[in-house]
């Protein structure tokens, strides 16, 4: 067989199976990715404890926990606010009014406090940390860094890691009381339903196991979230076609929209865990 | 020469099937300032990226102190990189941080320093680089040429043992790629680090080089003294050498050392063997002093006026000069005998003394009231067109050397 033109030759493996090679291909690079991504993370996560670490999470936790804590806040409540009036007008159908409370609690404890929070500071924070990181990594100050014998893991992502697990149940929690406010604000004070009532229904139907299931998401997702973002960034120049300005801006969008889509995957996958 | 510290043997670097590094064996010394020298995108800072672990060749080995560098334990490349100190070209400043925190942070990251000594240190630092009121700034609000010496302070601060220059003078004026150097060469001869430092400052460069390594087309062409190089025969010699030295010819009207002697050899050529002329030796003595005192700009911009004033004076009589080394310059009077070379000189001396000391001062913006001494040494010797050998006479001149000026605390004597 003439070596130089057998991709033409129909008798050859990819003509006869055509998807089969970009099949192939796609998943050794998702193979790839994700073994990536995985030692990235343990090895992440195992310098959280190293020393002179302290000072640079309480850094991060200032900047992606306190400084998100208002986004979260207006977030909640108008969440809240919504859940109200639309769960008022279902439950009323029913007769069910008085069940507000519980409706409203379980929704915003179980699977809206912890995605919604997490998405919100995806946007606010991880794409932060993705163009921060990347930033760094085109302008080789992540190079400075290995040259001075400081391992910028530990310097830039670990503490982002660390901090990133402290804040999300934190700010879910202030999302989940928040949110259960809002559905005060609409359900109560402009709807009537009983104020008692609704805390009545909100003290007993919520159990603890709730309130666990929604800080064990809140920690996935803020794994999840951290490392995928830290990961876009610090690989800002390996991004294909793209380099410079160009390539962060690559590294942002894909940080967030994976990270979104992850929270979602994840969140599938830890409820039905959970259930 | 002894061992080399650090040895690149065969080392091979591929990007996809473009070979940036082909077979490079070379050798630095402990000590030494080895400066490569080649093209833009040559290789250059590839080849120091791999001295510093950010890229590892494919093929080859590099050793440090005869020891193969990528095939160390944790605790030996630890012990290793803690020697090596990187000034990248475009300076890899911490933006986020301000200029002391940036000069400060490897000593707050990798030493147990405490927080009084590693101020001192820095202040020391900022002090000796001129940078004394901007440690508040940030890198954003300083010129290009505060952030190198923010960025060369950062490399020195950890007192290493190594250092390497990824193009420390880029972007600089001329003045202030020459204070860089000097200043790169002061603190070299004061603590006793080996350089390697990639330059296109060709040939200032040189004054201040033990070494030069030559990168073309992914292959070291040279490497050996200055004087060698000089000497060295290689395309690499007319097309890339040739073209920097002249565009340096062009902004100072000066000669290098090497288009000196092929003026000098053109003269020969033109003149009968027995016809006599004269050559002069000029020195700014207490150089190294001066700039330790003024700071480097100010001690460069004393020199570099120093050197037009003499090539002024002297091209007006037929003459022509080069910049010999560091502080010296030289000067060919093609048409003159002794004694009136004798006679040009007083006149010149009494001329520097009474206007040109005044206007070098000026020129370099050095503050009235400043105190700062140097002085301005002159030796003539003749020769005779059938002498070949232009060092000689050169040696001649440089025995006659005498004060003809002199500055101190501002005053002219």
């Amino acid at each position: 067989m003439n070596m130089t033109n057998w991709k033409n030759r129909n008798d050859v493996p990819r003509a006869r199976w055509p998807l089969i090679h970009p099949l192939g291909k796609g998943m050794i690079r998702l193979i790839n990715y994700l073994g990536a991504v995985s030692i990235f993370m343990g090895k992440s996560l195992f310098m959280i404890f190293q020393p002179r670490q302290v000072p640079l999470i309480i850094e991060q936790v200032y900047s992606i926990g306190a400084r998100s804590a208002l986004i979260v806040l207006l977030v909640g409540l108008f969440t809240g606010m919504v859940l109200g009036l639309q769960l008022f007008h279902t439950l009323v159908k029913f007769g069910s009014a008085g069940v507000l409370g519980s409706a409203v609690a379980l929704s915003l404890v179980r699977e809206l406090g912890p995605v919604l929070t997490a998405i919100m500071v995806t946007a606010r924070a991880g794409s932060a940390m993705a163009a921060e990181i990347g930033s760094q990594r085109i302008s080789e100050q992540i190079d400075a860094l290995v040259t001075m014998r400081i391992d910028p893991l530990r310097y830039l992502v670990s503490p982002r890691i660390a901090a990133s697990i402290i804040s999300f149940p934190l700010l879910t929690a202030l999302f989940d009381i928040i949110g259960i406010i809002g559905g005060y604000i609409t359900g109560v004070m402009l709807l009537g339903v009983n104020a008692g009532a609704y805390f009545y229904r909100v003290r007993s139907s919520v159990e603890m196991e709730d309130i666990t299931s929604g800080f064990v998401k809140a920690v996935v997702f803020a794994v999840i979230v951290s490392t995928i973002c830290c990961f876009q960034g610090y690989f800002t120049h390996m991004q294909k076609d793209s380099y410079g300005a160009k390539a962060v801006g690559l590294s942002t969008t894909s940080a967030v929209v994976l990270s979104c889509v992850l929270i979602l995957v994840a969140d599938y996958v830890v409820t039905s865990l959970l259930m | 020469m002894g061992k080399p510290l650090i040895e690149f043997k065969g080392v091979t670097k591929r990007f996809n099937s473009h070979t940036v590094l082909d077979q490079v064996d070379l050798e630095i010394y402990e000590g030494e300032v080895a400066t490569i020298i080649g093209k833009s995108g040559g290789g250059k800072s590839v080849l120091l990226k791999h001295i510093v672990g950010l890229l590892q060749p494919d093929e080859g080995m590099i050793l440090f102190g005869g020891q193969p560098i990528y095939k160390m334990g944790k605790k030996e490349w630890n012990r290793y990189i803690s020697q090596v100190s990187y000034m990248f070209q475009n300076n890899a400043l911490f933006d986020s941080m301000t200029v002391f925190d940036n000069i400060a942070f490897p000593l707050r990251q990798t030493t147990h320093l405490g927080r009084r000594a590693i101020e001192e240190k820095v202040r020391t630092r900022l002090e000796q680089m001129e940078l004394g009121d901007v440690g508040g700034k940030y890198p954003s609000e300083l010129s290009g040429g505060m952030q190198k010496r923010v960025a060369l302070s950062r490399a020195l601060v950890t007192d290493p043992r190594i250092v390497l220059f990824d193009e420390p003078t880029t972007g600089q004026d001329m003045i202030r790629r020459n204070a860089i150097l000097s200043m790169i060469a002061q603190y070299q001869r004061r603590f006793g680090f080996t350089a390697v430092l990639i330059s296109h400052d060709v040939p200032d460069v040189f004054f201040i080089s033990s070494r030069i390594l030559a990168l073309d087309e992914g292959k070291i062409v040279f490497q050996g003294t200055p004087e060698a190089f000089e000497t060295f025969q290689h395309p690499f010699q007319d097309e890339f050498v040739d073209s920097l030295e002249e565009l340096q010819e062009h902004l100072t009207g000066i000669y290098s050392k090497r288009h000196f002697k092929v003026r000098y050899q053109k003269l020969l050529g033109r003149k009968r063997p027995q016809e006599r002329f004269v050559v002069g030796l000029f020195a700014l003595d207490h150089f190294e002093d001066l700039c330790e005192h003024l700071g480097h700009t100010a001690g460069q911009e004393i020199l570099d006026s120093l050197g037009k004033y003499i090539n002024k004076h002297f091209g007006a009589v037929g003459g022509f000069s080069a910049r010999q080394s560091r502080s010296q310059f030289s000067i060919v009077l093609p048409f003159s005998n002794l004694p009136e070379a004798e006679q040009i000189l007083r006149d010149f001396s009494m001329e520097l003394r009474e206007e040109g000391l005044r206007t070098i001062q000026t020129e370099a913006r050095i503050h009235r009231e400043a105190c700062f001494e140097f002085a301005v040494l002159a030796g003539l010797a003749e020769g005779e067109f059938g002498v070949k050998e232009i060092d000689r006479i050169l040696g001649q001149a440089r025995k006659n050397q005498r004060e003809v000026a002199r500055v101190h605390c501002g005053k002219r004597r």
